[in-house]
């Protein structure tokens, strides 16, 4: 497992006066062997954080390096060797597998691109990958629409580490599953985590659970990073105000039946 | 975890069951029979001339007459078929191939490529399928292979475009990115991934165009620049019956009957693939005298506890019993809803959770007379604000409902209509309703944008949705819930897509259009939390039936929730507090599919205290000890203690 | 105030309106261009001498080589690129091969035949197919009235296989010679447009309206449309003013295309009924190879769709905001 570090990143979308940086002097590092949470709005720039680490965007200027591989360089360097380095998962696990190749055949493409196990072998892999993430091996016979969509998001974790990759990144893994599906997902990632000590970069909105799974946490806005520390500490004792308006906006089951909103309303003025 | 769909898979694709499918591959086998056959039977005869026999008119031995060289246009026509049909269809594969290697290509070559690639076809497209045609003929000189060249010429930009329109869909796709990053080769990109996602609309396209081919090559031969004598194909036959045409109006009709006859063969067969396609994605729903009546919920009249309860209470502004919603589906009647009954008192904020596919949306939708068309709903009392809803038509019973019931919809891109400003969709409600002028109209609408705290209300009102922000967007949604002074609001799922900060916004100022105007309201929410702080009561929906009816402060005491899946639903996601330490209280399974029916309690299979009734008896709504109601055999809240909700999971 | 602050939100609207309108001109020109430096190049790589072609074998060599001076085709093949450039610049559409008369003049004389011919049929299958499609939609919503879907999808598909020309002979049959109720043909006064016009729109409309009713159907579902019936506004408004814009969008882009179809039909409609159109000169200088007409009606087509096309694109840009402010930003 690597070490990732951005340094300064830039990414520009649009032309000459409509351009604008959604991503705007990012920096970070990402440990071996660690989970570094990304939180922020829509429009923060985390995703395309995310993307441009995966090498499914382009990057304007700044540089990201793998034990000191440099990402961005990618003319000349075999895609299957790229493809070792970073792998994502996607948020919407109803989009992110063919719909015309079975869950085995989706996991297998990604274990015969990267070496050439003979049927039997390949096979066995298969059932390992799906038992690592908690599926049945009957599972393999299936196309991703015969399967629910907390599986489906298993099946794109496994088809993940099916590769072996240095680093990966998750994007709002958990975002599009529903609520009793989400935490069954969260408490795999973790002890993926730990069973293979993977390092991952983490990308939610949800502050909850960033602070749940992520050790480190880095908060972004408008392209930017805000403040980034320790998640436990973040969540605790925001220090920025942004950071303290995100933490206090997030809905809690312990206000349940009193007039917290009512009250909210009348500082904000909307009364 | 359990699989829900196991099994076969539910699509059946067995032969095509449509007439219409049977009729077009009857006409076509005829055609195919003719192509094979007739210049085989006929084809001397057919070229035949006969100096006795010029220009005759039909009669028994010429059915169609005769042409000015003594042939028999009956025969003529009948051997002209397999020039006509091998044309038509050489065409077409031809601009078929060159247009889905044009238009699907460019999706796994990156996106210059796909730039350029764009650009080409535009262009093509803009040129008249007319001057296409005649530079051809002028290049290559009239004759049956110009013909077949110029077809496919004018062909293929259309079906470029439609390849490309498809393509570009997987080519955005998250499942191409993955296989990219994975680093799957480009053929097999474009193997695996573009062509099997793109082949059957493609393959339904060019089934309808050959029958278009054949038309248009007809329209090619009656100008004279198709196919050239002593060759012959429909549309020559044509434009030489139409030089007799006052002598002998059969001579025309007969190879125009030929023409007309395989392009509709082609066409009927293009849309009852179509049709099979559709059929197979989401499965054909049965015409309503296969289905039978729509299930009505069927419960023993109520308890004496209950209707006791019910002459105590204050008249409830919302009465719903026994409310169920079926869609027809392919094996018999879907039920998303089954018999739901609750009550909303004057003022009250009731709040409504449940995950996808627990009806919780299509209940409220049904109770607002908003059901998809098709929908049956059916319910032994429906009655808002003491009037009867049931026995009318959905539009009847909107009718009834008037303004009075004010409605604010998820997504707010599209709940606003794209082509109208906001302030119109705004005033139409008094417009209509209150019977205000438009100035009025439009000065009520500005002021309830001020209302919901849209700055610069009054230009704001003038632009359409796409110029707002998605955050006052859903304010506007509000606004337009409220302009009728409605006495309930029911709101599905107002704050889904919105980022916290925002979320709370509209939350808050939900709460306070309530607390302002004594409306009652029904918000429904996948996410417990939201409805924590915003509401006074939550009905837990899950699998179509209300399974929980608690005060919302017990949420925060969730050891005295009564039914397993409140209990897990609250305890499962993570909040700011949760020990980090230990792993997450989960629920095992899937929420079950509506789609067949399910026998006893739909929890059952994911609970931990099932037993062998919960399996095979559903549980009725009762009151309960909590002050609600719950639909478990073996609520949790007395057993809090020996039960020790741990970190385990729920179930087995 | 707020007067003057909508005025400026307006203007900004307007200015971005102007550089879509820019665009969409800029590239239709582009599409001109390409179609008439193609034109230019296959009239002169199609083999043989067009003159001697289009004068017959039996024409004096020296009337050949005269024509050819006139035409400049003895230039080289820029110079008579360039030449022809400026002349389309001018207006000139070029000359006959055989006559030496002017294209320009007799497209002139012809066009507006073919443009009320069109225009008329276009005019026709929108307000036919249009409102079919939509109350069929209404009714068939939610897969009820199966046997209207049926009937209609029959009804249409059997009327879109009637090509232009067999329609319009057919017509010819019927109330002309048999029954004597229309003229045969020609452009002699408001009776003889009734069966020409008929004969080009009536296939085009039954496709149009199969178009509309699935368009309608999708629009139908949109979450607007529920909204709108949220606001219990009467079904009429719900359908004309809520669901209607939107559904015209996306029906006149694929209707667009057609526009092509119907102006090819016409060359085959104006043949059938012998309407004095350019379609009728298309086809004779086709029939006696006179390529220098044939390249100036050409171009006098491509430009009559392209035209049209951009129409079509400011009409669904001011439906629907949102195509043309994508488009710029």
């Amino acid at each position: 497992m690597a070490e990732l570090v951005i340094e300064d990143l830039v990414v520009t979308f649009g032309h000459r006066h409509r351009a604008f940086n959604a991503v705007d002097g990012v920096s970070l590092t990402v440990p071996h062997g660690t989970i570094v949470g990304l939180v922020g709005e829509s429009g923060s720039g985390k995703s395309t954080v995310a993307r441009t680490v995966a090498g499914l965007q382009r990057a304007t200027s700044g540089r990201i390096t793998l034990d000191g591989d440099d990402l961005l360089r990618t003319r000349g360097v075999d895609r299957r060797r790229r493809a070792r380095d970073v792998q994502m998962i996607f948020q919407d696990p109803y989009s992110s597998l063919n719909p015309r190749m079975t869950v085995g055949e989706t996991i297998e493409e990604a274990l015969t691109t990267h070496g050439d196990l003979d049927g039997r072998r390949r096979a066995a892999s298969v059932r390992e990958l799906l038992d690592l993430v908690r599926l049945k091996p009957a599972v393999a016979g299936q196309y991703p629409s015969q399967i629910s969509g907390g599986m489906r998001q298993r099946v794109a974790i496994a088809r993940c580490l099916a590769v072996r990759p240095r680093l990966i990144v998750a994007d709002e893994i958990t975002s599009a599953l529903d609520a009793s599906v989400q935490g069954a997902v969260l408490n795999l990632i973790r002890d993926l985590q730990r069973e293979l000590e993977l390092s991952m970069i983490f990308i939610t909105h949800n502050l909850a659970a960033v602070r749940y799974i992520a050790d480190t946490t880095v908060v972004m806005s408008r392209g930017r990073v805000v403040e980034h520390g320790d998640s436990e500490e973040i969540v605790a004792n925001p220090r920025q105000p942004y950071t303290r308006a995100l933490v206090s906006a997030i809905p809690r089951i312990e206000h349940a039946g009193t007039d917290h909103l009512l009250r909210f309303a009348d500082e904000e003025g909307l009364r | 975890m359990t699989n829900r769909r196991s099994g076969p898979p539910k699509r059946r694709s067995g032969p095509p069951r449509q007439p219409m499918a049977i009729i077009a591959v009857c006409m076509l086998g005829v055609l195919v029979l003719l192509a094979v056959f007739a210049p085989v039977l006929w084809g001397e005869e057919a070229v035949a001339a006969d100096p006795d026999a010029i220009a005759l008119p039909p009669s028994g031995e010429h059915p169609l007459g005769t042409d000015k060289l003594g042939r028999d246009i009956l025969l003529r026509t009948l051997v002209a078929t397999r020039l006509s049909l091998v044309m038509a269809v050489a065409a077409t594969l031809m601009g078929g191939c060159i247009g889905l290697a044009l238009g699907a290509l460019p999706a796994v070559l990156g996106t210059r490529a796909q730039r350029w690639f764009a650009s080409v076809i535009s262009t093509w497209l803009a040129f008249p399928v007319l001057l296409v045609a005649m530079l051809t003929v002028i290049l290559l000189g009239p004759g049956t292979t110009t013909a077949v060249v110029a077809l496919a010429l004018t062909m293929t930009p259309s079906f470029a475009r439609l390849a490309q329109t498809l393509s570009s869909r997987v080519g955005g796709s998250e499942y191409l990115a993955a296989a990219r990053m994975l680093g799957v080769s480009r053929r097999r990109q474009f193997t695996r991934y573009v062509l099997p996602n793109i082949a059957e609309p493609v393959i339904v396209n060019v089934t309808t165009s050959i029958g278009g081919g054949l038309l248009a090559l007809s329209s090619l031969s009656f100008l004279g620049v198709g196919v050239q004598p002593p060759d012959f194909d429909w549309g020559r036959l044509l434009s030489e019956g139409f030089g007799q045409v006052y002598n002998s109006p059969v001579a025309a009709i007969g190879p125009g009957v030929a023409v007309v006859f395989a392009g509709l063969a082609f066409s009927m067969l293009g849309e009852s693939l179509a049709a099979q396609l559709r059929n197979r994605e989401h499965g054909r729903a049965l015409p309503p005298r296969r289905l039978g009546p729509a299930p009505v919920a069927e419960r023993p009249a109520r308890t004496p506890a209950e209707t006791e309860r019910a002459e105590t209470e204050a008249a409830p502004l919302l009465d719903v019993d026994g409310l169920s919603v079926s869609f027809p589906g392919p094996d018999g009647w879907i039920r998303p809803v089954q018999d739901v009954s609750f009550r909303i008192l004057p003022g009250e904020i009731v709040g409504v959770v449940g995950e996808s596919g627990s009806g919780k949306s299509v209940t409220m939708m049904s109770i607002a007379q908003l059901a998809p068309a098709g929908a049956a709903v059916t319910a032994r009392r429906l009655r808002f604000d003491g009037e009867d809803l049931t026995g009318r038509t959905p539009a009847e019973a909107g009718r009834v409902l008037g303004t009075r019931v004010g409605v604010v919809f998820q997504d707010s891109l599209t709940a606003l209509n794209p082509a109208l400003r906001v302030g119109t969709q705004l005033a139409e409600i008094p417009r209509v309703h209150g019977g205000a002028g438009r100035a009025k109209a439009h000065e009520m609408a500005v002021r309830a944008l001020d209302d919901v705290r849209i700055p610069d209300a009054a230009r704001r009102a003038q632009q359409f949705p796409h110029e707002f922000s998605g955050g006052m967007r859903q304010r506007a949604l509000i606004a337009m819930s409220q302009i009728g002074s409605p006495s309930l609001i029911i709101a599905d799922e107002p704050t889904t897509a919105l980022d916290v900060t925002v979320q709370r916004r509209v939350l808050a100022l939900l709460r306070r259009e309530c607390a302002e105007s004594g409306a009652a309201a029904i918000v429904v929410s996948h996410d417990v939390a939201v409805l924590a702080e915003l509401c006074g009561r939550l009905l837990v929906m899950y699998a179509g039936r209300i399974v929980e009816d608690v005060d919302i402060a017990l949420l925060a005491t969730p050891e005295r929730l009564a039914h397993p899946y409140t209990r897990a639903l609250a305890a499962s996601l993570p909040d700011l507090g949760t020990d980090r330490t230990k792993p997450l209280v989960t629920i095992p399974g899937e929420p079950p599919d509506l789609s067949r029916p399910v026998t006893g309690c739909a929890f059952a299979a994911r609970c931990a205290f099932a037993t062998d009734d919960c399996r095979t008896e559903v549980p009725v709504l009762t009151e309960h000890r909590h002050g609600g109601r719950v639909a478990c055999r073996h609520p949790q809240d007395a057993m809090a203690t020996d039960a020790a909700p741990g970190r385990e999971e729920v179930g087995a | 105030m707020t007067r003057s602050t909508s005025a400026t939100g307006r203007r900004h609207g307007g200015n971005r309106w102007l550089l879509f309108l820019l665009r969409r001109t800029g590239r239709m020109l582009v599409a001109m261009w390409v179609i008439v430096t193609v034109a230019f190049l296959v009239l002169r790589m199609a083999g043989g001498d067009p003159v001697r072609s289009a004068l017959g074998a039996t024409a004096d060599e020296s009337v050949v080589q005269a024509r050819r001076e006139q035409l400049g085709l003895n230039d080289p093949l820029i110079v008579q690129y360039f030449d022809y450039l400026t002349g389309l610049f001018r207006g000139d559409l070029g000359v006959s091969i055989i006559t030496g008369r002017s294209v320009t003049e007799l497209v002139s004389h012809r066009l507006p035949a073919t443009l009320e011919l069109a225009g008329l049929a276009f005019l026709v299958v929108l307000l036919v197919a249009v409102p079919v499609g939509l109350g069929i939609a209404v009714i068939t919503q939610g897969n009820r009235r199966r046997g209207a879907e049926t009937a209609f999808t029959g009804v249409t598909a059997f009327i879109a296989a009637i090509p232009e020309y067999l329609l319009g002979v057919l017509l010819v049959i019927v109330f002309a010679i048999t029954l004597h109720a229309l003229p045969v043909a020609g452009r002699t006064g408001p009776a003889s447009y009734l069966m020409p016009v008929i004969a080009l729109s009536v296939s085009a409309a039954a496709s149009v309206s199969r178009i509309a009713r699935i368009e309608a159907l999708n629009t139908l579902k949109d979450d607007y449309v529920r909204t709108a019936r949220s606001k219990r506004l009467p079904a009429w408004m719900v359908y004309f003013r809520h669901a209607l814009p939107n559904m015209l969008t996306a029906t006149l882009t694929i209707g667009g295309t057609l526009l092509g179809a119907m102006i090819a039909g016409s060359v085959l409609v104006e043949q059938v009924f012998n309407w004095p159109g350019l379609g009728m000169a298309f086809v004779g200088a086709i029939t006696t190879k006179d390529y220098g007409i044939v390249q100036g009606l050409a171009l006098v087509y491509a430009a009559i769709i392209l035209v049209v096309n951009l129409l079509i694109d400011l009409v669904l840009s001011l439906l629907d905001r949102r195509t043309s402010l994508l488009e710029t930003s």
